[in-house]
């Protein structure tokens, strides 16, 4: 029999125990509000998680390909790519899967009904999702990179243009460098 | 050597559970705001102006640096009810605590307000109530040590002024007010931010928080005018520090600055062009917004007194003011106060529809929300919402203009004039009860990116749900700040929504006297629908 | 920070027992019958009005409302006059909502989504328990007043028919006495219970809770089971309000020390603590001013005169390249 069919009769306690976990990594005088999860609104992060991590586990346990899972698992992740964690516990909530399925299926793995094959697939899968976890990390840092970098880029260009030591060359390609271009060399004397 | 994995996995584990004294901030990068340069402090004649980064041991403070903060905590217990009477009543009941955006989208204690306050209270306690002088910690007191000013300097930067747990507080005590205390008193010995000191700086020289000059500010709106013309067809000039104009028209600089308030500005001045308004722009008072009411008191005035000072030297009749949400905290709460009496200025009047806004008696000022509002029930504007069809938007009421003044029915009475297809997000989430865009009082800078994000999350959660239920692709607003930062927060949290001021709309909907046909938006986007488009 | 909570706990059965064992000694009675509760209440009175008196002299430089409703502006868009009020009538009927309904706390709702309705849960417990608390708490001191005044005033006892509405069995049960001990043990628990209040919880949260717990217990336990002689006690306290103390009448139960002990500890206490919202919130600069400063202007009695860039400097700095970009000026050089 396998690990899916019968991860998948214990779901609901499964993404209960999963999200706790995830929880527990908040400052623990917090971790009642989060875990307060009836209104969207009031708590966002708690909401988005247990959605998050139940869209997830449904699909591992149909067995979704990457690029399926890649939009399910992205909100949790997201979240946590802001917050104040290392990046290593931003992801590392999905391995916790590992340690769920050997707790709740105890039973079937000492009893053999589950064979090591079966676990050693289902270990290779939770791997993947967690590299897939990697990959969405990333990009939510890069996001954010990339938004300092056009911050400090439209500075710069304010601080040229207030030195006025901008001007407009309309027929040079706007595409590589913006309407303005250094004037007089930068060097006009204020 | 044994391999250890639950050392290595050690990441997900509580942390220690110590008393929030006990907890020191985090400074370590991008968990801070970077200090004030030393020669803008000099500049503005500010205390200690001094090389120092926070992520230092040191922070270089002025030698007698308790006393400054003792005393300068003395001066304004007795200088404010307020700071007196919300440092003794809250009886921590918590209904604050999950209502602070920075609170629900980062978890951390010390961002629930009533924690935020006690950072400032406890030091109260110690230097002026008997138990805490007493009891010491046991009466939640604590002496003023280098840690505390540390604290005080992460978490009073945590806090965007928006007063949203003060509408929840069983006694309306305002963290704003305890955040605009605590940051008075870092002043006072040198701790403040370089997002708002510059701007400050550049404000009280240039006229405005960027520091544009006065030919540069003309070339920006003329340049604006040549968009305008190319789209509509239609020439506009616009005078500036025009003695003898009716009105003054004072926007928040962004506008000039910063898409997209650039397309807001360009919707003022077709707007005013097409009414035939008489008003002049100002380059001196070239700036709505008042950095300095997230620095002090006396900067704020400072800051604010040039409006009523152009105004008076030009010989306007009154003021319309644009749209930025801490600005008109200031107009509505501060100006009149600091700076008035405005007796040379006559009580507002719409010279279009007749109508007195006996609303702004004193100030002699009026938002413009409530003067195109005024317009459009009067019928002088011609407008063609469809222009917007492509749009479905939804509405941010702006935490300043919806809790410190409330103005919540003007700016949609407006919006939905101009456009046909609005989206209210859940009522929990807006008009008093809007959730802040997290970058407010001036913490909007790139060093902190991530704490906009957490900060902004509540929000951008709400604009979600419609953007999936209702397809809302454009959120409004009526803030500059709101403009300069929703749009990283949208492509963060909710790709696909961009972000707009109301003015904008209305320039968009607006039918010009001989105007050409639109087939451009003010974005210079072609309108769906229009002659050449051919996807419809 | 269950040091605070056992703290505040031994602080208030320590203050019983004192009283408990003093009562107990004849030669103690006049002190903890008379001398103590006397310089509660004028500790008491004094200290509020020197509590309020030091609030009311800081002034209110500015007007600070928090709008939680639409402005006055124009005539046809309505306007929220109770939240978001203008004029005193609307001031007076937004504190009156505020002390009487508490209001804003009633505001702490949430709201969740189910399918794609909205729908609305109130988080209305905390809400409920702090009403409980404070009226039946003002309840039960209307209703001993009745121990202060000859002849007891009519209105005394039609507030005990009301509280004594649910009748059962004899004596004469008060709702309010067992509400009051109920509340407090709920606000006691929430405290505990959920950890971010836990979290902010002081000592200065439990001891009062405490001491009101103590206060209704001892009330309580001799009412319904000590069954006190009510008029030995009615002795002693129309001694204390006409000034002619005398030696407390000796049948007097110990019990009756340790409660009026525990009011007097609250009462010196309540001066100097978080209780002072009583008087805080009538005080409070968000909720008690109108947002009319746009209308009328607001003075700031220390409105400091300070210098800023005028226009005049401005041009001056300015000026050549103003004359260049031609913009008007005042002077031309």
């Amino acid at each position: 029999m396998n690990i899916e069919k019968l991860l998948a009769a214990k779901r609901s306690e499964a993404v209960k125990l999963w999200f706790e976990h995830v929880i527990r990594t908040y400052p623990a005088d917090s971790s009642r509000f989060l875990l307060n999860v009836k209104d969207q609104f009031s708590n966002p992060v708690g909401a988005t998680t247990i959605k998050c991590l139940e869209d997830v586990f449904d699909a591992m346990m149909a067995g979704k390909t990457r690029d399926e899972l890649i939009p399910l698992l992205d909100p949790a992740i997201r979240i946590r790519a802001v917050q104040e964690f290392s990046p290593s516990s931003s992801v590392a909530f999905v391995l916790h899967l590992k340690t769920l399925v050997r707790d709740l299926l105890e039973k079937e793995i000492t009893s053999g009904v589950i064979d090591r094959n079966g676990l050693e697939q289902f270990d290779r899968a939770v791997d993947g999702l967690c590299l897939i976890a990697f990959d969405i990390y990333m990009g939510c840092r890069e996001q954010i990179f990339k938004f300092r970098a056009e911050h400090v880029k439209s500075r710069t260009l304010k601080l040229l243009e207030k030195a006025d030591i901008l001007c407009e060359v309309p027929d040079v390609g706007t595409e590589i460098i913006p309407h303005n271009v250094y004037k007089n060399g930068g060097f006009e004397s204020q | 050597m044994k391999i250890k994995p639950d050392e290595m996995l050690k990441i997900n584990t509580k942390p220690p559970k110590a008393h929030w004294m006990d907890v020191p901030p985090d400074f370590s990068e991008g968990k801070y705001l970077y200090p004030a340069k030393p020669k803008t402090l000099e500049y503005l004649h500010l205390p200690n102006p001094r090389d120092w980064s926070p992520a230092d041991e040191d922070w270089k403070l002025p030698e007698n640096w308790q006393k400054i903060i003792h005393d300068g905590f003395k001066e304004r217990l007795d200088k404010y009810r307020s700071l007196k009477v919300f440092m003794d009543i809250c009886v921590r009941c918590g209904a604050c605590a999950d209502k602070c955006h920075f609170y629900i989208g980062g978890g951390d204690p010390k961002n629930m307000p009533v924690l935020r306050a006690e950072l400032l209270r406890s030091i109260y306690r110690n230097d002026f109530t008997i138990f805490g002088k007493l009891f010491g910690r046991l009466a939640g007191a604590r002496k003023l040590t280098p840690q505390v000013i540390k604290e005080w300097f992460s978490y009073l930067y945590q806090c965007t002024e928006c007063r949203r747990c003060s509408v929840f507080c069983p006694y309306g005590i305002d963290t704003a007010e305890i955040t605009m205390m605590g940051r008075e008193l870092l002043n006072l010995i040198g701790v403040n931010i370089n997002w708002i000191k510059d701007p400050v700086s550049n404000c009280s020289r240039t006229g405005n928080h960027l520091g544009i000059q006065p030919q540069n500010f003309k070339e920006i709106i003329e340049f604006f005018c040549d968009d305008i013309e190319e789209i509509t067809g239609v020439k506009i000039n616009p005078s500036f520090n025009r003695k003898g104009a009716e009105v003054l028209f004072v926007t928040p600089s962004g506008d000039a600055f910063a898409d997209p308030g650039t397309y807001t500005f360009m919707g003022y001045l077709m707007l005013f062009e097409h009414i035939g308004l008489d008003y002049t722009l100002s380059t001196y008072a070239s700036e709505g917004g008042n950095f300095g009411l997230f620095t002090s008191s006396d900067m704020m005035k400072k800051l604010n007194a040039k409006m009523y000072h152009e105004a008076k030297r030009l010989g306007v009749k009154h003021i319309i003011g644009g749209e930025c949400g801490h600005m008109w905290r200031v107009i509505n709460q501060y100006m009149d106060t600091m700076n008035g009496p405005a007796d040379f200025l006559e009580v507002p009047k719409s010279p279009i529809t007749g109508t007195v806004f006996n609303s702004a008696a004193s100030t002699k000022m009026i938002h413009i929300a409530e003067f195109t509002a005024d317009l459009i029930r009067n019928n002088k504007l011609k407008l063609d919402p469809s222009r917007n069809d492509h749009l479905r938007v939804t509405w941010h009421d702006s935490c300043n203009t919806a809790r410190a003044m409330g103005l919540l029915d003007e700016p949609r009475y407006v919006l939905n004039a101009v456009c046909n297809n609005v989206f209210e997000m859940p009522p929990s989430t807006t008009r008093e009860y809007t959730f802040c865009c997290g970058s407010g009082s001036g913490t909007n800078t790139e060093e902190i990116m991530e704490q906009r994000l957490r900060g902004g999350l509540p929000r951008a959660n709400a604009v979600k749900y419609v953007h999936d239920k209702y397809d809302v692709n454009m959120l409004g607003c009526v803030c500059a700040i709101d403009r300069a930062v929703l749009p990283p927060l949208m492509d963060y949290w909710v790709p696909g929504v961009a972000v707009t001021g109301l003015h904008e709309l209305v320039g968009n909907a607006l039918v010009m006297d001989g105007e050409i046909e639109r087939t451009l938006n003010l974005r210079m986007e072609d309108l769906p629908g229009a002659e050449g488009d051919t996807d419809e | 920070m269950i040091v605070n909570i056992l703290m505040s706990l031994v602080a208030v059965v320590v203050l019983g027992a004192i009283a408990f064992a003093g009562g107990s000694v004849p030669g103690l009675q006049m002190v903890f019958g008379i001398w103590i509760p006397y310089a509660a209440a004028v500790i008491f009175l004094l200290g509020f009005i020197w509590r309020i008196f030091k609030w009311a002299k800081s002034p209110v430089p500015f007007r600070i409302p928090t709008t939680c409703g639409q402005q006055k502006s124009l005539s046809w868009i309505k306007h929220n006059s109770i939240d978001n009020p203008t004029t005193t009538k609307g001031v007076i009927l937004r504190m009156f909502f505020e002390i009487v309904t508490f209001r804003s706390l009633f505001r702490n709702t949430k709201s969740r989504v189910i399918g794609d309705r909205v729908s609305y849960e109130w988080e209305i417990w905390l809400w409920l328990a702090a009403l409980a608390f404070h009226y039946s708490f003002l309840t039960v001191v209307i209703r001993h007043m009745r121990l202060f005044l000859e002849p007891v005033p009519a209105c005394i006892g039609i507030i005990e028919t009301l509280d004594s509405f649910f009748q059962v069995g004899l004596p004469v049960v008060f709702a309010s006495g067992l509400v009051l001990l109920g509340a407090a043990l709920y606000l006691f628990a929430r405290r505990v219970l959920i950890p971010q209040v836990k979290y902010i919880s002081m000592i200065a949260d439990y001891f009062p809770l405490f001491l009101i717990i103590g206060i209704a217990g001892t009330g309580l336990y001799m009412r319904y089971f000590l069954r006190v002689d009510i008029h030995a006690i009615k002795q002693l306290t129309m001694g204390l309000v006409t000034l002619k103390a005398t030696v407390p009448p000796a049948n007097v139960s110990p019990m009756l020390y340790a409660h009026l002990f525990l009011v007097s500890a609250l009462l010196i206490y309540f001066p100097f603590s978080k209780l002072m919202h009583m008087g805080g919130v009538f005080l409070s600069p968000t909720r008690n001013l109108a947002n009319n400063s746009r209308i009328k202007r607001h003075i700031n009695p220390w409105n400091p005169d300070l210098e800023f860039v005028t226009y005049e400097k401005y041009e001056n700095e300015f000026r050549e390249k103003m004359i260049e970009a031609g913009l008007p000026v005042e002077k031309e050089s």
